[in-house]
Formats: structure tokens, C-alpha cells, sequence
């Protein structure tokens, strides 16, 4: 019964956020599309990062490949179809980062996800420059802001639902009990490699799309714009302020910092990373586990 | 042919140096540090800015920079490192934590250095006299930079294998459960440990910053080529580390030199890959 209110609760919510650009103007609608997109990204960065303890660093190496697929094929295919490129390539990518390192110590895969931005950001521009002799490419698709913010809207739900389901499977409990003890896990006749590799996957092909529904907004798109690495770390601060390991958590965390950063990137542009960094730093030292299991603790009287 | 041979070996040496810094840090303090990179390139800006600024010789800049990079990275330890390692609770859980940590001092460094130096190409020009060896011509600090990491790294290499403070070091690294059984303090083991990694990234930010462009931003590209160093030669090993590092800046200058520069970081990674499906424990690692 409860399950079933909560989902009656969540499309509502769902069906007012959907038609709030009827209501507010196209800033606010901006602001909204913007909130959603990290929203997106934090939920599907803590559906693998979060129960597995793998941290990833690559999501904008995900984000940017997305976008950049959609400025290469958006005027020789239909949308859709572009959007399902970008997923295939999302996809392969992850399955070759998957492949060769989570067999092995969780700190492998951090390295290998930390540099692979830069690798991806510098191959493509080498691409461009030596192949295709482009630098800078034009997307032309006819959305408008609020088009792309129902589109994200939609990927936020069904982000939502393949988190809450997760929890709910078999896979859930697998992953529960990988995250507390790997070698138990595994002997208890978890394939542990396997999980890690469908979580991430899932996780990397939902970041590719946030991406690629999100490139018409920039209009001119080149490497550097794409892969700019403080997507990465937002949505990482974002999903450890709300708690990785809830499925709400990452929403707590995302709403109010991209508030926060929307108007620090306003007001000072200059020492945004500074403050940024502090913060996070912070969110490290105070509340590791996100700001949900802080409350709950509180309430319990604990002092953790 | 030769003069890529020797440009490798110049750039290999400081890739050697600062893995053998970053290894300390990971297998000695077991602190995983992201913001390494960024500790050298700072180091490249202090250089710069003492060399054109008030006259002062890169080698003696030595003298200030790794002595002051000492000391700050100790401090360091000491406020940020030391809560999480007493937080811990196991080896797993520090370094998660030791990861996040330094990702954001990483931000935070490279966002000073943006706003004192801005985001461009830096460089400044020292020594750059040709020096005539072995049939080809090399600049004067390069060689320099070869001769200095060579140095640095021998000392480190004598004392780790040779005096009994280095016997500490590599027991802590070994097993550090055990090396408290032994009389052996392996918190001021730890800290001493991150201290010296931190001196040596700033070393070879000194060396780097005589032969090469530098920018703010290109820390995190210092910071992976040292951890595929340590990792391709083994966690902790010091011998591995500069074979690695020697290794890595031969392929990267041949790569740079017969394919295109910008297929470097490329290389690199697929060094990097290659290992991990062939050797995941390194070239000297033990399994």
C-alpha cells in the first residue's frame, strides 16, 4: 500500500514538474533544465559508485562523449537516432573501461576513470584537427529549453525507477553485499565482476544521455566546452551531500548545490573551483555519509 | 634516433622522480593522492616565478622550493590526512576517503594557481645552451634535469636500501600491522613518509619546469602519468618506479616524435591498458 501512495506522490510530483514551463519563464525553465540534468547524473552516478564504493571520476568523460556524438551526427540522422548512437558508444566505452578494470582492486578503476576524460577530450581534439580538419561544431536541432527539460525530465524518472527497482532485485541484495564485504560476496556465490560491470554500464549509458539531450543547449559545441572536468566533480560533491548510498540521496544533495553554484559561478566566476573545493573537502570531514544518514543519526541520538 | 633516446631518458627521469614520491605516499602513508600533480605544478610556478622574478637559479630554487614543500605537506598530514586515517576503518575505507580527499585539494590548488598565473602556457628560459653529446645535440637543462634526477633519486635509493631509517620506511610498507610489533612508530612513519612523497613531487616540478611548458591546469595529466608509473612498476617498489618511469618516457617521446604529440596521453593509456590486462601487479610487482 505504502509503495503504491509513494507512487502515486512521485507522478504527481512528476506531472507538476512537467508542466511548470507552461507557467514560469524561459530563466526559470533554464534553471529547472539544468537542476534536472544534475539530478539525473548524480542518481545515475550512485547507482554505481555508491553501493560498489568504486569511485568514479569519469562522469564527464560519459557526459562529454554524449554531447559531442550529437554535434558529429545531428545533421546527417534523425534525433532519435543520434540518441541511440550516443547510447551504443556510452555503452562500448564503459564496457572497455569495465573489462579491464573492475576484475581487479577498486583504486585501478578510479585511476583509470580519473585521467579518461583528458584522454577522450585530447583524442578528440586530435581527431578533429588531423582527420577531420573541424574545430568547433554547430548543433541546429529546432528544441527549445523546454523541450530539452521534458526530455531530461523523462530520463530523470526512469533514471529514478531503474535505481528503486535495483534496490528492490536480487541484483539489489548482491550489491548490498558487495559493497559491505567483496570477498564474502563473492563466495557466497555473487559473480561480482559481472554486477559491477552491468552497474556501471547502466550508470555510464544513463550519464551518456544527459549529455547528448543536453547538447542542443550549447549550440557550439568543441572539446573543451564538453569535457570540462567540473561536471565531474559537482556531480560527485552532489551525490555525497545527499548520501551515495540512498536512492533520494543524490536528489537532497543535487537541488540546493545547484542553487548554490548557479549563483556562485555568478558572483564570483573566479574562485568558483576554490570554494567548490573547500566545500567538498568539508562534505569529506563532516558528513561522509551524506547529509540524510547525518539526520538519521541525529535523530537516533547517536553522535556520528 | 639517439637524440629521441636521451630526450626520453630526460623526461623518464622526472616521470622516475615523482612516481618514486607518489609511491611513498600511496605505499608508505597509504594515502591515495589525486592532488600529487597539482603539488608539482605549483612547485613549476614557484620556480618561475623566483627565477624571473627576483634572479634566483633553479638550483638553488631547489634549496627553498623542496625544504617549503616539506614542511607543507607535513602540515598537511597533519590536518587533513591524519583524521581520516584515525576515522578508517580499514585500508579500504582510507582510501576512498584519502581519494575524495585530495580530489577536491586538487580543485582548490589549481584554483589558486588560475587566479595568480591565469590558464596559459608558461615557460621561462635557463640554461638553454647546446651541449654537444654522443653525436647529437642536447640542451644544456635537459641534461641538467637528467643529471639532477638521476641524483635525487640515487639518495633516496641509498637511503631506503642502505641506513636504518630506510629499513623503517620499507617495513611500514611491507606490513604495516606488524611493524608496531617491532618498536616502529607508523604514524610519524606515515607522516615522514607523505613529507618526502610531497618534497619529491616539488623536486621534479623544479626539474620539469627548466625544459618544459607548463599550465595551471596540467596537473591532473602529471598526476595519472605518475600513478601508470607506480602501477606499471609495482605499488611501493622503488626500482620498479624508476624502470616505469625511465619506460614510459621513452615511449612517450618516440610516440611524440615518429606517430604526433597529441596522441601522447593516448599512448600512455594504452601502456596503461595493456598492463592492466597483462600485469595488473606490475612489473615488479608480487602477486
Amino acid at each position: 500500500m505504502k509503495t503504491s501512495y509513494a507512487f502515486i506522490l512521485a507522478g504527481g510530483v512528476l506531472a507538476l514538474l512537467a508542466t511548470a514551463p507552461v507557467f514560469i519563464s524561459d530563466y526559470w525553465t533554464g534553471v529547472l533544465l539544468g537542476m534536472t540534468g544534475y539530478v539525473t547524473l548524480a542518481t545515475a552516478w550512485a547507482l554505481f559508485s555508491g553501493p560498489t564504493r568504486y569511485v568514479s571520476l569519469a562522469t564527464v568523460a560519459f557526459f562529454g562523449v554524449g554531447a559531442y556524438t550529437v554535434a558529429v551526427l545531428n545533421d546527417i540522422m534523425p534525433y532519435p537516432l543520434v540518441l541511440l548512437c550516443a547510447a551504443g558508444i556510452g555503452i562500448t566505452m564503459a564496457l572497455v573501461v569495465g573489462l579491464s578494470t573492475l576484475r581487479l582492486a577498486g583504486v585501478y578503476f578510479v585511476i583509470f576513470t580519473f585521467g579518461l576524460a583528458e584522454l577522450v577530450r585530447q583524442t578528440v581534439s586530435w581527431w578533429e584537427v588531423n582527420v577531420t580538419y573541424t574545430m568547433g561544431r554547430y548543433v541546429f536541432l529546432p528544441f527549445e529549453g523546454r523541450h530539452i527539460y521534458w526530455q531530461l525530465l523523462a530520463l530523470a524518472a526512469v533514471t529514478f525507477l531503474i535505481s528503486w527497482s535495483i534496490g528492490r532485485s536480487r541484483i539489489g541484495l548482491a550489491l548490498k553485499a558487495l559493497g559491505d564485504d567483496e570477498t564474502v560476496a563473492a563466495h557466497s556465490g555473487v559473480d561480482v565482476t559481472r554486477i559491477k560491470l552491468l552497474l556501471f554500464v547502466i550508470s555510464s549509458t544513463i550519464i551518456t544521455l544527459v549529455g547528448a539531450i543536453q547538447a542542443p543547449r550549447w549550440t557550439y559545441i568543441e572539446p573543451s566546452i564538453v569535457f570540462n572536468p567540473t561536471v565531474s566533480f559537482m556531480t560527485l560533491i552532489m551525490a555525497l551531500l545527499g548520501g551515495a548510498m540512498r536512492l533520494w540521496g543524490p536528489l537532497v544533495g543535487a537541488i540546493p548545490l545547484f542553487l548554490l553554484f548557479e549563483w556562485l559561478s555568478g558572483t564570483f566566476p573566479d574562485h568558483f573551483s576554490i570554494i567548490l573545493g573547500l566545500m567538498f573537502i568539508l562534505i569529506v570531514f563532516v558528513m561522509p555519509n551524506g547529509v540524510l544518514a547525518k539526520f538519521d543519526s541525529l535523530r537516533k541520538g547517536s553522535k556520528l | 634516433m639517439l637524440e629521441h633516446v636521451i630526450n626520453g631518458l630526460v623526461l623518464g627521469g622526472t616521470y622516475a622522480l615523482v612516481a618514486m614520491g607518489l609511491t611513498m605516499q600511496y605505499g608508505i602513508a597509504r594515502i591515495m593522492n589525486l592532488s600529487f600533480g597539482d603539488m608539482i605544478i605549483a612547485a613549476c610556478f614557484a620556480t618561475h616565478v623566483l627565477f624571473t622574478a627576483l634572479g634566483i637559479s633553479p638550483i638553488a630554487a631547489l634549496l627553498i622550493i623542496v625544504p617549503a614543500s616539506y614542511a607543507i605537506n607535513l602540515g598537511i598530514y597533519q590536518v587533513m590526512m591524519k583524521p581520516l586515517v584515525s576515522r578508517a576503518a580499514d585500508e579500504g575505507a582510507l582510501e576512498v576517503d584519502s581519494i575524495l580527499l585530495t580530489f577536491g585539494v586538487l580543485f582548490v590548488i589549481q584554483g589558486i594557481l588560475l587566479i595568480m598565473f591565469g590558464g596559459g602556457y608558461n615557460s621561462y628560459s635557463f640554461l638553454n645552451t647546446p651541449v654537444k653529446m654522443l653525436g647529437t645535440v642536447v640542451a644544456g637543462n635537459r641534461l641538467l634535469a637528467l643529471v639532477l634526477s638521476l641524483a635525487i633519486g640515487a639518495v633516496l635509493v641509498f637511503i631506503l636500501y642502505r641506513t636504518r631509517w630506510g629499513m623503517i620506511l620499507r617495513a611500514v610498507s611491507l606490513s604495516p600491522q606488524s611493524a608496531p610489533l617491532f618498536g616502529i612508530d607508523t604514524d610519524r612513519t606515515a607522516r615522514t613518509a607523505f613529507a618526502i612523497g610531497g618534497a619529491m613531487a616539488a623536486t621534479g616540478g623544479v626539474v620539469v619546469s627548466m625544459f618544459q611548458t607548463f599550465t595551471a591546469t596540467a596537473g591532473v595529466v602529471f598526476t595519472m602519468k605518475a600513478l601508470i608509473v607506480v602501477i606499471l612498476g609495482g605499488k611501493g617498489s622503488i626500482p620498479g618506479a624508476i624502470a616505469a618511469g625511465l619506460l614510459l618516457g621513452l615511449v612517450e617521446t618516440f610516440v611524440a616524435a615518429y606517430v604526433d604529440p597529441g596522441l601522447t596521453l593516448a599512448a600512455v593509456y594504452s601502456v596503461f591498458l595493456l598492463l592492466l590486462l597483462v600485469r595488473p601487479n606490475g612489473l615488479f610487482g608480487k602477486v
